[in-house]
């Protein structure tokens, strides 16, 4: 808790409320209680109150129960990471208790609910313990027909007090999300949360008080990144998509199974994700940027299809929410190792673009680009997010939703003659026309995966397949030429430049700070355009001595990681080198750190 | 905050032409219908098939721009090139899903699909049940020769017990699909069997599965003259054998009934074995996005999008 100062012991009276900017609360209990609700509530009020917010979730690949916890940290300034040790924490069960006791700061605050736990003394110097019979108390406030319902929300009321949170604020949160539900329900969720609140936070030194926050320019919308991939791909015009249940990629399929109708478009649940891909390259062909997407195993199965999108040059969005892998690997765990696939994954020379968005705001607005990016380079597009940026919950400014929704239905206006794979255009670009449409010459173009003439249809000519595959490179090599330059973070040059892509962007920029703070000289930079890669990052990578690729994956057989290969083969620059890891869980910052240490042996002051 | 860094492209130019009405075009020759002159081997059943449907295009008038053909791999699956109309070549066994994406967002067109017994019988065996039970509007005409052809002849899983393939040298080992079996459990709502030797039944067949509102299946005999030479002989009149067409007392709406003829020993009938209606899944998604929409009346799309910001606030 940045800011809060030490506490003094004080005999007696009211606690000492300290101004703090920013705090991270974890809550650990099991999958069932109601946890991420909590974490909820709380990343809304943030939203709300216009303060910054960010969450970090662990969920078991059980389907019922199984440990679980909900990480958020709000902050009344910039909040680039869920933060590496939290403030308080929130737990329900000695084995919550005990698995997560080290995650709290030393100093820091365990809210426990006593019914479950029981404190080990060996802990209590280094912890401040608050012991409170959550469960009874629940029972007691709202009935015991609740059982464990409810406890979830009688903590909330505990959190509210502590952090003197805007009270009618989240009894309108709860209010809300209960609408629709039994009167009872809303009467009983805030009569636990009042209980709560009202419960004396008994020896507790010390309540919190955020600072106000410096203002975030217009209304604030809360959602997790999956949500933001949903949502971005409507605002993009997407009507069709056709999706195979996967964790975690459902939450999407689930959300454009949902809303699409309203629109008057369909998301299709296929029979397995080959048919996935193929129903929506069908969509596509038959006029729209379809979607289809899943997690590892289900992007090896669509490679074939895949390929011949590319090969039949065809507007398509796949969304890849990686997780651990390979085979079924990790489900629930957060892995940066579907980079190789989604550039490369396909037999043959299957160029197609790849795209990494930073945060869950990126991912709404990443999702118009590929949209974009598909429909006027007619290729698929690879749209990578991972397992803590699908579920991780952010504010962020509401998007200008009557400026950014697009319109991209097909049209139908006959035309004279038309040839998709026109040779003769420089750029390379293929434009279909969709079935429907009326071709006065009477010579109708064929799409298909076999090599082909500027019509579509199969050739075994050597020259042909030469400049067919040099038009298919060359429309990505043009693309590539467009994309901006991405910008360091922190001076242009130095000894240490971090580079990332992906949900790591967060950690990676804190640690910049962190170490900038402490004189050091680092930078990084965050690549979003993977495939292809945008222009002048070689001469970003001379002005630093050491470039090290910061990623959620295997070291692998020669000490780099996947974009760390990626960036070798590109740059043939030795400086880069990588730091990986494969323990499921998002970077620390004080993890980079240390990792950015060892790896630079002669320090990182700039010499 | 971050951009989008491109832009919806524009629809590309397009040069002002006349365009006559409906009436005042003619229908299709058998000519402007024709495309590359087909790849199959002389005397390969395919190109009857081929040749009735464009009978069927030239017979019900339709023009180019709404006519889509689809297929997977195999050597019937080399269809949509021999036809000067939209079309699509797609990979070995997943015709069904592309085409049911072109059926689902495109009411207005009408799918075929044409493709070979390996394509729809074993790598797209998943396809065939799932697209059938869905009952998603299109034909699908599966030109059965028995036998893998564009590969040399191996065993299909249509291959009786005994044909000797590359593959099976002493004889097919495996139990072979029953493809109108398989079509009527399945739950296609049409089921039909002709062979490419009867020209005429093939295009009522055609026809009347055109018409029907749902997945519509035409098993083809189509014999394969270079790897299975005489397999359908006793289905041939004119190789002294029998066609038998569905006895005009079928019921074709009694599923036991159809499973029986199904069963019948080769050659066995031709003609409509199963026909019954069944809301579509093109029907019933349509409905669902109708009862959507009616709660979201008079709302621009950007609007409905807003309706779920203002819920995340």
């Amino acid at each position: 808790m940045s800011d809060s100062s030490v506490v003094a012991p004080n005999a007696g009276g009211a606690p000492k409320v300290s101004k703090i900017s920013e705090a991270v609360i974890r809550i650990a209990g099991n999958s069932q209680d109601g946890i991420q609700a909590i974490g909820g509530f709380l990343a809304r009020l943030a939203g709300r109150s216009e303060q910054e917010v960010m969450t970090f979730m662990t969920i078991p690949s059980t389907i019922s129960g199984g440990p679980s916890i909900f990480q958020v940290r709000i902050g009344s300034g910039e909040v680039l990471s869920s933060g590496d040790d939290a403030d308080v924490l929130l737990c329900f069960y000695q084995h919550s208790y005990e698995e997560h006791i080290k995650s709290l700061k030393k100093g820091g605050i365990v809210l426990y609910d006593s019914d479950h736990i029981e404190a080990k003394p060996e802990w209590q110097k280094d912890y401040h313990h608050l012991g409170i019979p959550i469960s009874s108390l629940t029972v007691e406030a709202i009935g015991g027909t609740a059982k464990d319902k409810g406890k979830n929300i009688y903590s909330l009321g505990l959190i509210a007090k502590m952090f003197d949170l805007d009270l009618p604020k989240l009894e309108k949160l709860i209010t809300e999300r209960f609408a629709g539900k039994d009167q009872s329900i809303v009467k009983n969720a805030l009569a636990a949360f009042h209980a709560g609140y009202a419960h004396s936070l008994g020896n507790v030194l010390e309540t919190f008080k955020f600072v106000d926050s410096k203002g975030k320019d217009g209304q604030q919308v809360v959602m997790n990144g999956n949500e933001a991939i949903g949502f971005g791909l409507i605002a993009a015009g997407v009507r069709f998509g056709a999706g195979y249940p996967i964790t975690p990629w459902s939450d999407i399929m689930e959300l454009l199974r949902r809303e699409l109708p309203k629109y008057g478009g369909s998301f299709i649940q296929t029979e397995d994700e080959i048919a996935a891909i193929s129903m929506a390259i069908g969509g596509s062909y038959a006029g729209r940027v379809a979607v289809t997407g899943s997690s590892g195993p289900g992007i090896s199965l669509k490679t074939e299809a895949l390929g011949w999108a590319i090969m039949a040059e065809m507007p398509l969005v796949v969304i890849d929410v990686q997780r651990g892998g390979p085979s079924t690997g990790m489900p629930t765990s957060i892995e940066q190792s579907d980079l190789n696939i989604a550039c490369f994954g396909s037999h043959g020379d299957a160029p197609r673009v790849v795209i990494a968005p930073a945060d869950v705001e990126d991912c709404f607005y990443s999702a118009i680009e590929a949209v974009n990016i598909a429909k006027k380079y007619s290729v698929p597009v690879i749209l990578l997010t991972d397992q803590g940026i699908a579920t991780r919950i952010e504010a962020f400014t509401e998007p200008n939703l009557e400026k950014i929704c697009q319109d991209i239905s097909p049209t139908f206006t006959p035309v004279a003659d038309h040839k998709p794979y026109d040779l003769s255009k420089a750029d390379g670009i293929t434009q279909h026309l969709p079935p429907g449409t009326w071709i006065q010459s009477g010579k109708y173009p064929i799409v298909t995966g076999l090599e082909h003439d500027e019509l579509g249809h199969p050739t075994g000519s050597p020259k042909l397949h030469m400049q067919m595959m040099a038009k298919r490179r060359k429309k990505l090599q043009a693309l590539g030429n467009t994309l901006p330059t991405p910008k360091v973070y922190g001076p242009p040059e130095g000894n240490v430049l971090l580079v990332g892509w992906g949900s790591t962007q967060g950690p990676i920029k804190e640690a910049v700070d962190r170490a900038r703070a402490a004189g050091d000289s680092v930078s990084s930079l965050h690549i979003k355009h993977l495939n292809p890669l945008p222009p002048g990052l070689e001469n970003i990578f001379a002005g630093f001595n050491n470039v090290l690729v910061v990623e959620m994956n295997d070291e692998g057989l020669y000490g780099f990681g996947q974009l760390g290969g990626l960036l070798r083969q590109r740059y043939c620059d030795p400086k880069i080198r990588g730091i990986n890891k494969t323990d499921g869980l998002t970077f620390k910052v004080k993890e980079i750190l240390e990792r950015v240490k060892t790896n630079v042996a002669d320090g990182l002051r700039k010499h | 905050m971050s951009q989008i860094l491109t832009d919806a492209p524009q629809s590309p130019k397009i040069l002002p032409i006349h365009v006559p009405t409906d009436e005042e075009r003619k229908g299709l020759t058998k000519k402007e219908v024709a495309a590359d002159h087909p790849t199959w081997c002389p005397g390969c059943g395919d190109f009857s098939v081929l040749a009735l449907y464009f009978k069927l295009i030239e017979k019900r008038k339709m023009h180019h721009e709404k006519i889509t053909t689809v297929a997977g791999i195999g050597c019937s699956s080399r269809f949509p090139y021999f036809v000067q109309a939209h079309g699509a070549h797609y990979i070995h066994g997943r015709a069904l899903p592309f085409a049911s994406g072109i059926s689902l967002s495109r009411p207005d067109l009408h799918v075929f699909v044409f493709g070979g017994d390996g394509d729809a019988f074993s790598i797209g065996g998943n396809h065939f049940n799932h697209t059938a039970r869905k009952n998603i509007k299109m034909t699908y005409c599966v030109m059965d020769n028995w036998v893998y052809g564009l590969t040399k002849k191996q065993t299909s899983p249509t291959s009786p017990l005994g044909f000797k393939s590359k593959t099976d040298q002493w004889g097919a080992i495996d139990y072979p699909i029953n493809p109108m079996k398989q079509a009527i459990a399945a739950g296609a709502t049409f089921v039909a069997r002709t062979t490419h030797t009867n020209p005429n039944h093939v295009l009522q067949m055609m026809e009347a599965a055109m018409d029907h509102d749902g997945f519509s299946f035409i098993e083809c005999l189509s014999e394969c003259v270079e790897f299975y030479e005489g397999a359908f002989d006793s289905s041939n009149p004119r190789k002294g054998g029998q066609f038998n067409l569905v006895p005009p007392t079928h019921d074709v709406t009694d599923e036991g009934a159809a499973y029986k003829l199904a069963g019948e020993a080769f050659p066995g009938s031709f003609g409509i074995f199963y026909k019954v209606n069944k809301p579509t899944k093109n029907a019933k998604e349509t409905e669902i996005n109708k009862s959507m929409q009616e709660k979201v009346k008079g709302l621009k799309d950007w609007e409905i999008l807003q309706k779920n910001f203002d819920r995340m606030k």
